[in-house]
């Protein structure tokens, strides 16, 4: 299907068994820029971040409908595989979830399963990787230890890194930095300024602060629906909808 | 007395009551092993463990009953732990939650609860008659490895369910398939748990009895088994016989495996908790 964006959702609904969790979003987003979703707990952001990878399918009971397109496929027709569309769309979790593996078994795994085994290419991958993810002066020495033995804000860092291995060109962030400390944190938002050269990112976030700063554009969601989305700029400063004021400036949610 | 002081004669009495429950229940058992081990521990001896049976209680030693313990062990472990894994992961990684799964649930938690005679009735008509094994080590296994399947199968459940979801999503978020998610991520996060109780359900069928007697295990083997189609007897079969002898000296050799039976349970419960321990404090996400 024809579309000028990098990714686009024409009128997604999604539903939980009975609930129907988001309702009717249209928003689409360009590549190489970062995208934050912004609005209160249990509005949808996360749902939503989610059916861009398909992991909503591991879910049993959930039922969507709509459009999404990724370099105009859509990714829930029938001839997508989702293991190839996972590749091309990764993902960072909330909590840091390395695998209670080695370092750099943690990065290697996503080019491992993905049948490559050439040693010489994984090394060089996993350097590249943990470099790009800004951890590889912290971790070289150590890369056969386990990679729980790290602190949060590493974890997440080398959670990145695994993310990167793949080659993906859309990294999905689900509130990246919300378990960690205020260092950690300003470490992944240097990062995302830098992969924004190379990727498109959507990163969930209740930090405010954190969505002005990183992001290009920002969506605001509220019960399942997708209230606004411009320029970042834009709905900090002058937004359209009395709704996403009352948000931005703290008076709910 | 006022509502205070009532409060705490209240507790202290409840206190003093359940530290007699248990030091009474540590007593008898404390009896139990001390008499055993005062009967049996000067009978034991090489010859005790390579000497077989005999109608004179000093040269019988109990070489047909370990080694069919052993040959009983290997075997029901060869067929129980595949089958009780594989079904362990199927219902508890890729069978729906639905009404077919909650029904095969409870009916898994209730076999096993069922007494082990059954299955030995179970183990005669089926493995020994129809199947036409006869009265062999593998009739003996197969019973034993249908006893503690549920054992297994409920302990891999348990063990796969201890497994955060995050490492699972983390892995397909990277496009493992859930195949390779299980083998590579979710199966070595869980072996601990696993191996423990594959190791607990062992030593129930270690120390197994009235299944093996129905299914025709014999009290007076005189060789050692040399293939799973041979005739045998285990340990607690053996001790049966001797204890149930009028003569003095047989009560000794009874009492002389027992012990060797309760140091050999004693060695895999152990193994079973001290797995378990290390893997507890391995498993934190």
């Amino acid at each position: 299907m024809l579309t000028r964006y990098k990714i686009e959702t024409r009128d997604l609904h999604l539903y939980y068994g009975d609930f129907h969790a988001l309702k009717g979003i249209n928003i689409h987003m360009e590549a190489n820029t970062v995208t934050a979703l912004i609005g209160p707990s249990g509005c949808g952001k996360s749902t939503y971040l989610r059916t861009l990878n398909r992991m909503n399918d591991l879910i049993e009971g959930v039922r969507i409908t709509g459009t999404t397109l990724i370099d105009g496929k859509n990714i829930y027709s029938r001839d997508i595989k989702i293991d190839e569309l996972r590749k091309k769309v990764g993902m960072v979790f909330q909590k840091p979830n390395p695998f209670p593996k080695s370092i750099f078994e943690n990065v290697a795994y996503g080019l491992r399963v993905n049948g490559i085994n050439h040693k010489k290419f994984i090394e060089e991958r996993v350097e590249r990787c943990l470099h790009q993810a800004a951890l590889w002066d912290e971790v070289k020495d150590k890369l056969r230890k386990s990679a729980l033995s790290l602190s949060g804000g590493q974890q997440q860092r080398l959670c990145i890194a695994r993310a990167l291995a793949i080659e993906p060109s859309v990294v999905l962030m689900d509130e990246p930095a919300s378990a960690l400390d205020p260092i950690s944190t300003a470490k992944i938002e240097e990062l995302i300024y830098e992969l924004k050269k190379n990727y498109t990112i959507i990163i969930v976030t209740h930090n405010m602060q954190q969505a002005g700063r990183v992001s290009d554009k920002t969506g605001f969601f509220y019960l399942g629906e997708l209230i606004e989305f411009d320029d970042t700029k834009k709905i900090f400063t002058n937004p359209a909808e009395i709704r996403t004021q009352n948000y931005i400036t703290g008076r709910f949610g | 007395m006022n509502n205070e002081q009532k409060k705490n004669l209240k507790n202290n009495l409840f206190k003093a009551m359940a530290i007699s429950a248990t030091l009474f229940g540590l007593f008898i058992l404390a009896v139990l092993l001390i008499s055993i081990v005062i009967d049996g521990f000067g009978r034991l001896s090489m010859s005790f463990f390579t000497d077989l049976p005999s109608r004179k209680a000093d040269q019988a030693g109990i070489y047909t009953a370990w080694t069919g313990t052993l040959w009983i062990m290997i075997v029901t472990a060869l067929f129980a732990l595949p089958v009780g894994i594989a079904a362990g992961i199927y219902l508890q990684e890729y069978g729906r939650k639905n009404k077919f799964a909650s029904f095969v649930d409870i009916n898994i938690s209730n076999l096993a609860g069922v007494p082990s005679i059954i299955y030995g009735l179970l183990g005669l008509e089926f493995f020994v008659r129809w199947c036409g094994l006869g009265q062999s080590i593998l009739s003996g296994s197969l019973t034993l490895a249908l006893l503690i399947l549920p054992i297994i199968i409920v302990s891999t459940r348990e063990a796969l369910k201890a497994v955060p979801d995050t490492i699972r999503e983390a892995s397909y978020a990277l496009g493992a398939s859930q195949w390779q998610t299980i083998q590579h991520q979710v199966l070595p996060a869980a072996s601990g748990g696993i191996m423990t109780g594959v190791i607990l359900s062992l030593s129930r069928a270690v120390g197994e009895t009235a299944p093996l007697i129905v299914v025709g295990a014999l009290t007076y083997v005189p060789f050692a088994p040399s293939n799973w189609n041979d005739s045998f007897t285990v340990l607690p079969i053996q001790i049966f016989n001797w204890a149930s002898r009028p003569q003095q000296d047989f009560l000794v050799n009874a009492a002389a495996g027992i012990i060797v039976l309760l140091v050999i349970t004693f060695l895999m419960n152990g193994t079973a908790i001290y797995l378990r321990n290390r893997w507890q404090k391995k498993i934190k996400w």
